[in-house]
């Protein structure tokens, strides 16, 4: 609902105070008067013709006078697929590149997953204070440099909708480590874009890729304890968010989807088979390297290669890389030299992983390999 | 919605083009110069001709040019008028010295 009526006034400030009101007046008139039909639309018009007498009031800025041109609406005017539309729009503003990338974290879970102040202040270990400047800032630029409340135009939108999705691929991974809550907003706002950009095969990738992650999250951790993929207990995965997340992977690919998140979600699926077809998901790690460049896929792939049995293969490709800052290059590059029996070069490599770690839980494992070489 | 696109651009980056691309590059600011939404602009004098003015008790200190060594240098700066940001960036990203190793800063004008 908030969503909604920012999207239809293009004020955020203007549409909280709107939604506080509705309820209010619904706290005082529904006990009395019965509930209506259409809760929901009944909550929606009344917030926003309480917001447009606001405005008739106070007529104070030309930009707003646009909004008096309409008509109080009733409630067989609130379409559904106008609510997504705006919904949707609100999502561009939001992940809007003008603002701060946390700045348009912190607006996505304010406006769209309806996370408090609070409770996204919590969520990313920053006091209440801090978090409602941040939100307050953004709002602010929202409003002066006139970020319209609008879905980008077709040449512009695939920039714009890679945008969209960072945003919420970060707050997924913000949950990943650790706090649960946020990957299933993360989730919940994947599945909305879904449903709202159905045709667009990263949409539909990303949300594959978040909903096969998650569904090992209760296998990932044993006592506080790092669990490799290899070694989890299968029982615990989640095969409902499994089959979920196949099925929209099925859609992306049958929108030719081919583009960073299909291909990931996409290797994620293969890696919850079975039998794990290793030189298929380091031909999938391939494709995925050519078309972003990193070094750190280049690395995946080099473990997807060690994995389908070619270990020499493996460990050519890890030492051309440079990343030494890169935790994970280490700590593979020891865990190759270890199955060449190459126990002092594995140890050196461990410990250099071990130095860069920045969890306990991580380096508790980096140890525990260590004392078994 | 008036925006002020402030064009820092690469010292010499303009210069540097074959003839044809520079011809070019100048038709791109004329075109936007002359584009109804835009209210007004201004090409300034290389940086070599500036000079710093600042009072300082009352006595005005006049030097030669900033002392700044940046890489981009302020160079010119278009007024538009726009419906939304959007719009406003589209814009900016057709001003050449963006490409050109420069940059274009999009500020919102104070509405008198």
């Amino acid at each position: 609902m908030l969503a909604s009526l920012v999207g239809f006034l293009g004020d955020f400030d203007l549409a909280e105070e709107a939604a506080q009101e509705a309820f209010a007046v619904a706290a005082e008139r529904w006990p009395r008067e019965g509930v209506p039909a259409n809760p929901g639309a009944w909550l929606m018009v009344t917030a926003r013709n309480r917001a447009i007498d606001r405005i008739r009031r106070e007529r104070t800025l030309a930009e707003k006078t646009r909004l008096l041109e309409f008509e109080e609406a009733t409630v067989d005017e609130i379409d559904e697929t106008v609510i997504e539309d705006e919904r949707l729009e609100l999502i561009f503003t939001c992940c809007h590149p003008a603002l701060a990338l946390e700045a348009q974290v912190a607006l996505t879970l304010r406006a769209l997953g309806g996370l408090s102040t609070e409770e996204i202040a919590r969520a990313f270990l920053v006091s209440e204070e801090t978090m409602k400047r941040r939100l307050s800032r953004a709002k602010t630029k929202i409003k002066a440099t006139g970020i319209p409340f609008a879905v980008p135009a077709e040449h512009l939108l695939p920039d714009r909708l890679d945008a969209v999705l960072a945003v919420v691929y970060l707050i997924y991974n913000e949950g990943y480590s650790g706090r649960v809550d946020l990957a299933v907003e993360a989730i919940r706002l994947g599945r909305l874009m879904a449903t709202l950009m159905p045709d667009e095969s990263e949409v539909q990738g990303l949300l594959a890729l978040m909903l096969v992650q998650h569904a090992r999250r209760k296998a990932r951790f044993a006592q506080d304890d790092l669990v490799l993929l290899e070694d989890q207990d299968r029982s615990l995965w989640d095969g409902s968010d499994l089959a979920t997340g196949r099925a929209a992977l099925e859609r992306a690919l049958a929108l030719h989807g081919r583009g960073p998140y299909v291909l990931q979600a996409a290797i994620a699926s293969l890696q919850s088979e079975e039998e794990i077809d290793w030189a298929e998901v380091a031909a999938l790690y391939e494709q995925l390297a050519a078309l972003t460049g990193s070094p750190v896929v280049e690395l995946n792939r080099a473990v997807a290669i060690a994995q389908s049995g070619a270990t020499d293969r493996a460990l050519e490709i890890v030492e051309r890389l440079e990343l030494d800052d890169y935790q994970y290059l280490h700590s593979t590059r020891a865990e190759l030299l270890r199955r060449q029996g190459r126990y002092e070069e594995a140890r050196a490599a461990y410990e250099r992983a071990l130095e860069l770690a920045s969890s306990e839980r991580e380096r508790r494992f980096l140890e525990r390999r260590i004392a078994e070489l | 919605m008036k925006y002020a696109l402030l064009i820092y651009a690469q010292p010499g980056s303009h210069e540097a083009l074959p003839k044809d691309e520079y011809e070019e590059a100048l038709g791109q600011y004329m075109a936007l110069r002359t584009d109804p939404r835009c209210v007004q602009g201004g090409q300034l004098q290389p940086v070599s001709t500036a000079t710093t003015v600042r009072v300082q008790d009352g006595r005005t200190l006049t030097t030669d040019g900033p002392f700044a060594d940046t890489k981009e240098v302020f160079g010119g700066y278009y007024v538009f008028e726009a419906d939304n940001l959007d719009e406003a960036i589209e814009l900016a990203s057709r001003v050449p010295s963006a490409r050109l190793g420069g940059s274009v800063e999009i500020r919102p004008l104070v509405e008198q």
